[in-house]
């Protein structure tokens, strides 16, 4: 028996590649029928590290992973749309408290998901560790030893040639060299010689390379991603933003940053400006482009002008900072009875629909008192229509442009605002229940209040229900959202991703060849055998070893097959 | 010529085409059903080609030199060849579908110069570019094996799609969202149309390849027209190819749109429905891939990993498209 037929490690038996993981179609066959010996604690973590990192158990993860992540496509998820989450639990509360404790609104952050991804990943690297350390040593070893029985492999081809053995295996090698084959001569057990050949060793470095480049996005985003922060922001125009973590409107920290981290630049909105066209079709006026102009300085620097539009985000003070939405910002000016203003700057107005009909809030706290002299705070509920429509029993905005006839519909509430309890509140949505509409359509019974609500263009002015005062709508602004962050991994994420790409166009658009050449002087001349043998899928091969052949028998001057070349299938386009 | 008369002239070559395809497809059933009809004279010829090649091939393919051996081979070869011989119906089919296909991408093109960008940003226009690109690359492949017995299910499906689309998703040429406006959307949906046809034509392969499977091993007895076809060895040597291309091309896709999304929504991966999806092909196609490399799960279960990739690709793009909710929300339909 020779030692490859022994060895377990099958490096030296020529017609294997070597390392792979069990269950492998190219890894040996377990033995039917063998004894297994009594497991030991030891034995049993061996044998459930050999399951986990067995063929068969990656590809069960793979397939779980694809299959556990329909649930988040189904499902609104928290963090790319956490409205409709909220919307789910209102419309299907019972359904929302079982999905809820499962896990299924957060998916891709939920224990089981993790669980599969986390396995995969450690099947991966089981696979990965012990291949590498077989491909290096590949990388470095001969060629394997010719087989005995050429005629078994692929490709296998005879011819006679006039010159010696020797001469024959030197061009031979020359040949597969010129292909690209790494050589090395074996002379053969029974007389003769041989060269035995290898090439495509790249087809196992991009393999590895993939898997590599996969668990270095994993631990990117496992580990770089924590670094990062988020926030948002609406910035009017002519107002101000300094990257602090008091002047977001939201702020997400990552696991390992916080607020001390920010660098304190600013930024400024110089103007916002949509294009808009209109769809014959649909008869809606669709954003064509936006132009928002902004004004940042980082400490101890000027101000520089920059261009924000929707596909191309800034960068300041390590953050990117992107458009999200836009909408307008009326300024609602409010007088106490004696004249004195309160309040006087731009409130925005959250968009409701692609016309910019939008709602906004007004809260007064201080500085109002009613007729007995009373200190009163009133929280008013705003409609805003940029463009408002030609008929009567319309309601919505007609078009997003701002147009002179642009108006504010308000209904005013007077009571306790809850601003002293110190919970934070929404800036955006006015909690009503404690309070009593001074003027206004009720929402419940649908009957007007006080007059109905108040209706002002530009320029126009009302008195406040109560003798509180008045209200202007003196002016409007733009504002823009901004989606304000700070984010370390898409650099080594897109390097990997990269590695990832080559890794794979090369593991498997890579052929791995052997080849073998022999020659025997006998008394007619020198008999050539060829053959190959692939790892894998290699469609090609037979037609390779051919042109092996080919082109050896042309190098020694022997006259080709008269019919052309041996292999009467059409040419293969290499794909 | 104005947008709309050039939009009207390209909805016209689409009608034509689909018609065009319509004939095609007829076409090719009858090639199917004439191959059933010839089956005795195609099996009698299969049967003298395969003692004839056991011997020219004995041990792997072996291919000798010497004179007889090659003329032996020859023989067989071309033998096997006469079975899987073009019907005239088939040969008109494949005429008829080159000559729709070139009205076809003449369709894709003036809807690409009436909207003065690529046609590819909404469901019509994906519909009418996708099906162009999986006929074109059925056609190119065509060139490297012949499968043209998968004519019946190319030209079927395109008709179908390419139906559904002029009559259920046309709408008028409109510019760009803003974040539709970016080079990406050239690299990233066109190479996602590559990958989704080097599917659909392999996906087409692995479906007869499990057919011939069961035809062969005796449980089919009906569709007798298998017999003409390659082996299920052969039909899964040509899918997984094709597959292993598009896979490829997927993975692209995957990169340019998570690069796309940090120009756009200043994020690369936010598990959008659309991408969570993309996600889901990529990993089901993973796993064809490693199936093929996996003892045991060769062959059938392979086969069948492919068709449901197919399947999720066919999802993300209709069901997706009209009834998620998700950024990618383009279709460009008003019942989003």
């Amino acid at each position: 028996m020779s030692r490859s037929d022994l060895s377990r490690s099958d490096s030296d038996a020529p017609t294997s590649f070597g390392a792979r993981p069990d269950g492998h179609a190219e890894a040996p066959e377990p033995a039917p029928g063998i004894q297994q010996p009594r497991l030991g604690p030891v034995g049993w973590l061996r044998f459930l590290w050999r399951q986990l990192t067995s063929m068969r158990t990656a590809l069960i993860l793979l397939l779980l992973l694809a299959l556990a992540a329909v649930p988040g496509s189904l499902v609104p998820q928290r963090t790319s749309d956490p409205n409709g989450v909220i919307q789910f639990q209102q419309q299907n509360p019972d359904g929302y408290k079982i999905l809820d404790a499962l896990g299924v609104f957060s998916t891709f952050a939920s224990p089981w998901f993790s669980a599969i991804y986390l396995l995969l990943f450690v099947s991966l690297v089981g696979c990965i560790i012990p291949r590498t350390r077989h491909h290096l040593q590949a990388l470095v070893a001969k060629p394997p030893r010719t087989p005995a029985r050429l005629e078994r492999l692929i490709g296998y081809t005879e011819a006679t040639t006039a010159v010696d053995a020797p001469t024959a295996v030197a061009e031979g090698r020359r040949v597969l060299r010129r292909l690209g084959y790494r050589v090395e001569n074996y002379p053969l057990p029974g007389g003769g010689d041989s060269v035995s050949a290898e090439r495509g060793y790249l087809r196992e470095t991009g393999n590895l390379i993939f898997h590599v480049a996969l668990v270095g996005i994993l631990l990117t985003v496992g580990v770089f991603g924590g670094f990062g922060y988020t926030g948002q922001r609406i910035l009017v125009q002519d107002s101000t933003f300094t990257n602090v973590g008091s002047d977001y409107d939201s702020f997400i920290p990552g696991r390992f940053s916080s607020v001390d981290d920010l660098q304190p630049y600013q930024m400024r909105l110089e103007s916002f400006r949509p294009t808009y066209a209109f769809n014959q079709t649909t008869g809606t006026w669709d954003p064509e482009d936006y132009v928002t102009r902004l004004s940042t300085r980082t400490p101890g620097g000027g101000w520089t002008k920059q261009e924000l539009k929707i596909n191309a985000p800034i960068t300041v003070g390590g953050t990117q900072i992107y458009l999200l939405g836009n909408g307008y910002a009326p300024i609602l000016t409010i007088r106490d009875s004696h004249g004195t203003v309160v309040k006087n700057e731009p409130t925005p107005f959250l968009a409701q629909d692609a016309n910019l009909t939008s709602n906004g809030v007004l809260k007064v706290a201080d500085g109002l008192t009613d007729s007995t002299g009373k200190p009163t705070q009133i929280g008013i509920q705003g409609f805003f229509r940029p463009t408002p429509p030609a008929g009567k029993d319309q309601i919505l905005s007609a078009a997003p442009q701002l147009s002179p006839k642009a108006d504010v519909f308000l209904s005013v509430y007077i009571g306790d605002l809850g601003l002293g309890g110190g919970t934070p509140q929404n800036v955006y949505t006015l909690d009503v229940a404690k309070l009593k509409l001074a003027a206004g359509r009720d929402p419940a019974t649908s009957k007007t209040v006080g007059g109905g609500p108040i209706d002002l263009v530009r320029g126009q002015t009302a008195t406040l229900p109560d003798g509180l005062g008045t209200i202007t709508f003196s002016g409007i602004r733009r504002y823009v959202s901004l989606d304000i962050h700070h984010d370390p991994t898409p650099l080594p994420a897109l390097v990997f991703a990269l590695l990832v790409l080559g890794g794979l166009l090369l593991s498997l658009f890579v052929p791995r060849r052997r080849m073998w050449i022999t020659a025997v002087t006998g008394e007619d001349g020198t008999r050539l055998r060829y053959a190959g043998l692939a790892r894998g899928e290699d469609a090609n091969l037979e037609a390779a070893v051919a042109e092996v052949a080919a082109r050896h028998r042309a190098a020694l001057g022997d006259p080709g097959d008269p019919d052309g070349p041996d292999d009467p299938r059409t040419p293969i386009p290499r794909m | 010529m104005t947008t709309d008369t050039l939009a009207a002239y390209s909805l016209l070559m689409a009608y034509s085409a689909i018609a065009v395809y319509a004939i095609a497809f007829v076409m090719y059933v009858l090639d199917l059903s004439r191959r059933t009809g010839s089956i005795p004279v195609a099996e009698a010829s299969a049967r003298a080609a395969v003692p004839a090649a056991t011997t020219a091939r004995a041990g792997g393919g072996t291919a000798l030199l010497e004179r007889v051996g090659s003329v032996t081979t020859r023989i067989a070869e071309g033998q096997a060849k006469s079975v899987n011989k073009a019907t005239r119906f088939q040969r008109t089919a494949f005429a008829l579908m080159i000559i729709a296909w070139v009205v076809h991408v003449g369709a894709v093109v003036l809807r690409g110069i009436a909207a003065d960008r690529g046609p590819w940003a909404n469901m019509y226009e994906f519909s009418l570019t996708g099906t162009a690109i999986i006929v074109g690359i059925f056609i190119v492949v065509n060139l490297w094996r012949d499968v043209k017995f998968l004519g019946a299910y190319i030209t079927g499906f395109v008709v179908l799609m390419l139906g559904l689309a002029a009559t259920n998703f046309y709408v008028a040429v409109a510019p760009t969202s803003p974040p539709l406006q970016s080079y990406w959307l050239y690299i990233h949906i066109s190479v996602a149309m590559l990958a989704t046809g080097f599917y659909a034509v392999g996906g087409g392969l692995a479906i007869v390849q499990l057919l011939q499977q069961a035809r062969e091993k005796g449980r089919l007895t009906r569709g007798r027209f298998l017999a003409t076809f390659p082996s299920s060895a052969t039909l899964e040597a040509m899918s997984s190819r094709l597959i292993i291309v598009g896979f490829a091309f997927w993975t692209f896709t995957l990169m340019a749109g998570a690069i796309w999304a940090y120009h756009a929504w200043g994020r690369y991966w936010g598990w959008d429905t659309k991408e969570v999806w993309t996600f889901i092909v990529w990993v089901i196609f993973a796993g064809y891939i490693h199936a093929r490399a996996t003892r045991g799960w060769r062959g059938t279960r392979s086969a069948w990993l492919a068709i449901i990739g197919l399947a999720a690709v066919l999802f993300n793009f209709t069901i997706v498209n009209l009834f998620f909710h998700g950024l990618h929300a383009y279709s460009g339909l008003s019942t989003m």
